[in-house]
């Protein structure tokens, strides 16, 4: 990569002008032009919402939202890296709740201030319309508000947009849990296995299997059936 | 933007010249004779001029990636003569790391009596877990059994695991999965409640249990949201790694001295225990590999666990994921989950043909693609130089279905359309990638070391998955020994009696180094990588 000769392109960071490679995404700009990054960066790989980021390009009125270490760099981009977005989060026992819409609005009553903009929707950068998953939270159809907002990585550029100062990512982490801890249907196979093993029902078997020695477990090993794939 | 140039476009073709064909081809799994050539010739842990034995400690003679025996053998950040009289805060349990460890340790610590701070490097969540996203085993469906489980771990650990260790993994596996669902976490599930299943590398049972391909992040993000739940009982201090364990004058741990990442000031967090749980190192980097780790993976715990005179083991061990992407360059080294290939997608050369199976454990399958391109000159090479194969993802929907690339990989699919690259049309090129340390610190089934009052939990440990970890098994390993280190921790802080605090060991630690004449030239634990030009 090194010998390639690259031309570099313009791009401001928090206001200072560098010239970079095109091909770097904004975080790997950031470092080429020497910042060692703390704040404003995680996974780097698009998982943990920590790089959120909004920026402009010179001579368009446009604001753009990414993640920094997804997002590649354009000649003229102004660049600033946003910590994480403070929002209001509610304390709760989950065990201690009901998967109602009553819940729902007791803990966020200010889901019911929405007001439909989808300025949320525009700046999500993992595509998730999030105003319509706070459409179904008003609505109190927390599977669907679950199933919608399932892809969210909490990085906070929805709630740093809404002019209803709502915290979207938190209520939505809400619906997620009480589905899958009320509403989801439960896993008859994995009940009955719980139960065999707090009956201590493997406990030979396993303490048999740990006395082998290496042969004789490379043999079973060996022997061991392999369930087919299912297909179609 | 983007998409495959013109060279590579024309190697696609051939892949799909051959792709009918394929559909009906099992290509035959690799006899374990067979297996161990392979590895000998083409993995990277068997290159010696990039391995050497650590000359100091306890576990001295130990052979690792030359980048980390550099920053185990490196020089602490504080001198001995540090100030432990005016601490900073105080607790029963102190949590190191805020991965889907550290976290399920903090919340089963609590439950079991524990006042608990939880420390962590960047944010809460800024972990490997949060990264996961194929899924997490346990035997839990009628035709499988932990004692299946077992010999698979075993088997795929190359016959080198603990076996007391091994046996918790699994036995606790399906009670592990009970009690994330009870916290609320969704997992992929048929209408009934089945939990949908598939194969992973090295499984003979289909035990993968899944959450899309968000399953770790959904774990991460569930257990975050619990302890923020008991904020009253569970400290959370973001942006604040540890550098160093304090130990008392009767050698127990007694807390640990954290950096205010930001300020660059040192502060002391006296405790009773400590649990660490500070992940993996592939930010190392070893052997020049990228990683698909996060930015705070530096394998900071091995370091500090280890000059208290806790053991290291199996860190001549590293787990290089086969399918990293190798292009674009951009995300050059992250994550193709093997779940791609789970779902039916074979890897394939040049030529458009089959040369492995596609579900070896990890190790033979990242040799064998190794060995298709530097051995056999069978590999695509992209216009940077990265050479890799195809993994013909399109497969997929031929055999499940149109939409289920959408349904079950939409951080895949977000992944590379950001870059111009349609998976459900069109394959992807892969090439091993540094993912995962499968050594790290020697704890018992309960978590304990043979520190007194320092607990392991994670990627940091080493034991669980012998030489060779399979898919699945590490989501699985940092529940299962969070919760139970998280317990063990709790435990011994009610009837343990904090001693003087001191750093007694750091000065022993550094006069070895001086005794052996040794000087890496680090100063360690690193706590992140630099990255800048200007160096
Ligand atoms: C991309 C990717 C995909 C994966 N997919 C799967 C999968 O499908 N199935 C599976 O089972 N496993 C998978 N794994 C492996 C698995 O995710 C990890 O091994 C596991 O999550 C590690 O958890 P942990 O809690 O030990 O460490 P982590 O989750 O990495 O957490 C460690 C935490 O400690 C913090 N920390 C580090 N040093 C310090 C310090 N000095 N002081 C304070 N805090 C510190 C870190 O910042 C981090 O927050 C995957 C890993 C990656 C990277
Ligand atoms: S930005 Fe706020 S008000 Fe607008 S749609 Fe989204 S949540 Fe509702
Ligand atoms: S919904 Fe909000 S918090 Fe979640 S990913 Fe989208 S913008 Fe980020």
């Amino acid at each position: 990569m090194e010998d390639q000769q690259q031309d570099l392109i313009p791009v401001h960071i928090m206001g200072k002008r560098y010239m970079v490679p095109p091909t770097l995404t904004i975080v790997k700009a950031m470092e080429y032009a020497g910042y060692q990054l703390i704040r404003g960066v995680g996974c780097r790989g698009g998982f943990c919402g920590a790089c959120g980021t909004a920026y402009r390009v010179k001579g368009d009125p446009k604001l753009y939202f990414g993640l920094a270490c997804q997002t590649v760099v354009e000649p003229n981009m102004y660049l600033a890296q946003i910590p994480f977005f403070p929002a209001q989060r509610a304390t709760y026992d989950i065990a201690q709740m009901e998967a109602t819409p009553a819940t729902f609005f007791s803990t966020y009553p200010e889901l019911l201030r929405c007001l439909g903009c989808g300025a949320c929707t525009k700046a999500c950068p993992q595509d998730l319309d999030v105003r319509a998953y706070m459409a179904a939270g008003m609505k109190g159809d927390i599977a669907e508000m679950a199933d919608l907002s399932f892809d969210c990585i909490m990085c906070g550029l929805c709630a740093a947009r809404c002019p209803a100062e709502e915290a979207q990512y938190n209520v939505a982490i809400l619906a997620r849990r009480l589905y899958g801890r009320y509403l989801a249907p439960r896993s008859p196979h994995l009940a009955q296995r719980v139960e065999e093993i707090e009956g201590g029902q493997f406990n030979t078997r396993l303490e048999q299997l740990k006395e082998l020695g290496r042969d004789e477990l490379v043999q079973r090993y060996e022997a061991r059936d392999v369930e087919p794939e299912e297909r179609g | 933007m983007g998409g495959y140039p013109a060279e590579m476009q024309e190697s696609i073709r051939h892949v799909e010249a051959t792709r009918m064909h394929r559909m009906d081809e099992t290509y035959p799994r690799m006899p374990i004779e067979e297996r161990q050539r392979l590895l000998d010739d083409f993995h990277p842990d068997y290159i010696d001029e990039r391995m050497r034995a650590i000359r100091v400690g306890v576990s001295k003679g130990q052979r690792m990636p030359l980048e980390l025996a550099d920053v185990i053998e490196g020089r602490p950040h504080i001198g001995p003569d540090f100030n432990l009289s005016e601490p900073r805060a105080e607790t029963d349990v102190l949590i190191i790391g805020g991965g889907g460890a550290g976290a399920s340790a903090a919340l089963v610590a609590q439950e079991s009596g524990a006042r608990v701070i939880l420390t962590t490097k960047l944010r809460f969540g800024d972990a490997n877990t949060m990264m996961a996203q194929g899924g997490i085993q346990a035997a839990d469906r009628p035709n499988d059994s932990p004692a299946i489980h077992y010999l698979d771990v075993i088997g795929g650990g190359h016959f080198t695991n603990d076996p007391d260790l091994v046996e918790a993994l699994v036995r606790d596996a399906p009670l592990v999965i009970d009690w994330l669902e009870r916290l609320g976490m969704m997992f992929d599930k048929e209408p009934d409640g089945t939990m949908v299943e598939r194969h992973g590398g090295g499984t003979s049972r289909m035990r993968m249990h899944s959450a899309r391909d968000y399953t770790g992040a959904e774990i991460m993000r569930t257990l975050r949201d619990e302890v923020h739940n008991r904020e009253d009982q569970i400290r959370v201090v973001e942006f604040s790694p540890a550098v160093e364990l304090v130990l008392d004058d009767h050698g127990h741990v007694s807390g640990a001295i954290v950096m205010n990442l930001e300020l660059k000031a040192y502060f002391y967090i006296p405790a009773k225990a400590v649990v660490m749980a500070t992940g993996g190192g592939g930010r190392l980097h070893f052997q020049g590999f990228p990683t698909t780790n996060h930015y705070g993976a530096t394998a900071d715990g091995v370091v500090m666990a280890y000059r208290t005179g806790a053991e290291l083991g199996y860190l001549e061990s590293m787990q290089y994921h086969p399918t990293g992407a190798a292009f674009p360059e951009q995300i050059l080294g992250q994550l193709v989950t093997e779940k791609t290939r789970g779902l039916g997608a074979q890897p394939v050369n040049r030529a458009g043909d089959q040369f492995v199976y596609p579900l070896e454990p990890r190790d033979v399958e990242a040799a064998a693609f190794i060995r298709e391109c530097q051995g056999r000159g069978n590999g695509i090479v992209t216009p940077t130089g990265q050479p890799g194969v195809w993994l013909d993802s399109p497969m997929i929907e031929m055999i499940h279905g149109p939409g289920t690339i959408a349904e079950n990989l939409p951080a895949m699919v977000r992944q590379f359309s950001r870059f111009g690259i349609d998976m459900t049309k069109e394959p992807l090129l892969v090439y091993p990638t540094l993912h995962y340390q499968n050594g790290g610190v020697r704890l018992e089934a309960d978590g304990s070391t043979r520190v007194p009052g320092l607990f392991i939990a994670g990627e940091v440990s080493g034991g669980v998955h012998g030489h060779n970890r399979l898919m699945g098994n590490s989501l699985l390993e940092v529940t299962v020994y969070g919760r139970r280190a998280g317990r063990s921790a709790a435990h011994y802080a009610q009837d343990a009696k904090l001693g003087q605090p001191s750093l007694a060991h750091v000065a022993r630690w550094n006069e070895e180094l001086n005794d052996v004449g040794v000087d890496t030239g680090v100063t360690s634990p690193i706590l992140l990588p630099d990255y800048t030009r200007v160096t």
